[in-house]
């Protein structure tokens, strides 16, 4: 063990290696280390909030599908409804008319048939004189006979 | 070469290992002279680590870091952690001298398990009487080192709690009291405790990094002395030994490179928390 100046010088060493390296080795290696670790941190965080936007937007896209999904189906649904309605009034449309015609059609008939039956009845007294006319071989007179005529007229 | 002959070789062999490179800075040397390759080799080692730590951390990116950066980034990263399991403060300062304590003792460290002719037969070509090339195996530089983590300590400690707090602790720890009388009483023990205390620190922190360094080098100096001069006999067990001994002290200068550091940190931060 022999002690000498050697101590000092390699003190003084000791303390040159030791505040260069304070100086110049550790701060900008420390530093890229710690920016470093905060860019892999920042990085980490955005694929986080990437990730959940993702999430979200896939989430708001099923919403709106299973949305426009339901309001195509009540958009069939009124459509058909209005369809069914449509054919609907067409039909008590077309029946009223139906019937409408058919009365008129039957109140024609009956006019009809009303005044066929009124002339046959005016016919049937001329007819009946003249066939009373061919079996007495002489002129009868349809006025003293009339209420002989209208009594026939009124039976037919 | 008969066995007496080779035996005086061989211790001389072994004495010209361990004298220093002497230069007397006066006429009668003694104190007042300097071991040049101890300095040589510290300063040399000292200036590899700076140079390589320096030029990987002017080019520092934050980006993706290439495989040199990487690596000192690794070892930063690793003696960073150290600091912070001993000290939860500021590792501005702290953090560096770990560093710096760790890879220059490693590196200076490192020269033993080059074999021990190579670097002495190159100086001593070059007109060095001796040389001796682990400057670690040099107690000078040891107790350089863990003299200045004391001083270190010292300042740091009356940094964080002022001259007369860093003093008071002294003498009112590790025996505390209540009453004035007692503390009075306990203060001498507690000065002495102190005292005791600032002495073994720096004392076992030197003698254990010097005494295992040394221990290995002097290994090394008597398998290769060995080697050299009882040729016939010792050479092929001579060869693994050196080997065997290079793997382990391998092991040994990782080790001592790490607790050195490890405690220096730890007192520096024992000299700084309150108690």
């Amino acid at each position: 063990m022999e002690f000498n100046a050697t101590l000092i010088g390699e003190a003084i060493a000791f303390a040159i290696l030791i505040a260069l390296t304070v100086k110049f080795v550790w701060p900008p290696l420390i530093n890229a280390i710690e920016e470093r670790q905060r860019k892999i941190e920042e990085g980490l965080e955005a694929a986080d909030r990437a990730r959940k936007e993702l999430a979200d937007a896939d989430s708001r896209a099923a919403d709106e599908i299973k949305q426009a999904r339901a309001e195509a189906a009540a958009i069939i649904e009124r459509a058909n409804q209005q369809a069914t309605q449509i054919v609907d009034k067409a039909r008590t449309d077309a029946l009223l008319e139906a019937s409408r015609q058919k009365a008129a059609a039957q109140a024609d008939i009956e006019s009809m048939a009303h005044r066929a039956r009124a002339e046959l009845r005016a016919q049937v007294a001329t007819l009946a004189v003249a066939g009373a006319e061919k079996i007495l071989g002489r002129e009868v007179n349809a006025d003293t006979h009339k209420a002989l005529l209208d009594e026939l007229v009124a039976g037919i | 070469m008969s066995a007496e002959a080779g035996g005086e070789n061989f211790t001389q062999y072994i004495q010209h290992h361990l004298t220093f490179w002497n230069a007397p800075l006066t006429q009668t040397g003694g104190m007042a002279s300097i071991h040049v390759d101890s300095i040589i080799m510290s300063v040399v080692l000292g200036g590899i680590f700076f140079v390589w730590f320096w030029w990987f951390a002017r080019r520092a990116t934050s980006g993706v870091p290439g495989k040199g950066q990487a690596f000192v980034e690794l070892a930063l990263e690793f003696v960073d952690g150290q600091v912070k399991d001993a000290w939860h403060g500021s590792r501005k300062v702290l953090g560096p001298l770990a560093l710096t304590i760790f890879f220059w003792i490693l590196f200076m460290n490192l020269m033993d398990v080059i074999p021990v002719d190579f670097i002495p037969t190159a100086a001593e070509a070059t007109g060095a009487a001796h040389f001796r090339p682990v400057p670690t195996a040099d107690v000078n530089t040891t107790f350089a080192m863990s003299l200045t983590v004391l001083l270190l300590s010292l300042f740091f400690g009356m940094r964080a709690k002022g001259i007369v707090g860093y003093f008071k602790g002294w003498v009112s720890a590790p025996f505390t009291a209540k009453g004035i009388l007692m503390k009075i009483v306990l203060a001498p023990f507690n000065i002495l405790m102190a005292l005791i205390e600032h002495i073994t620190q720096p004392v076992s922190l030197a003698l254990r990094l010097f005494g295992n360094i040394f221990a290995g080098d002097l290994l090394f100096m008597l398998i290769a002395g060995l080697l050299t001069h009882f040729l016939s006999l010792w050479f092929p067990l001579g060869i693994l030994g050196y080997a065997v001994w290079s793997i382990f002290e391998l092991l040994i200068i990782l080790i001592q490179a790490f607790i050195f550091m490890y405690l220096a940190v730890t007192y520096i931060a024992m000299a700084q928390q309150q108690h």
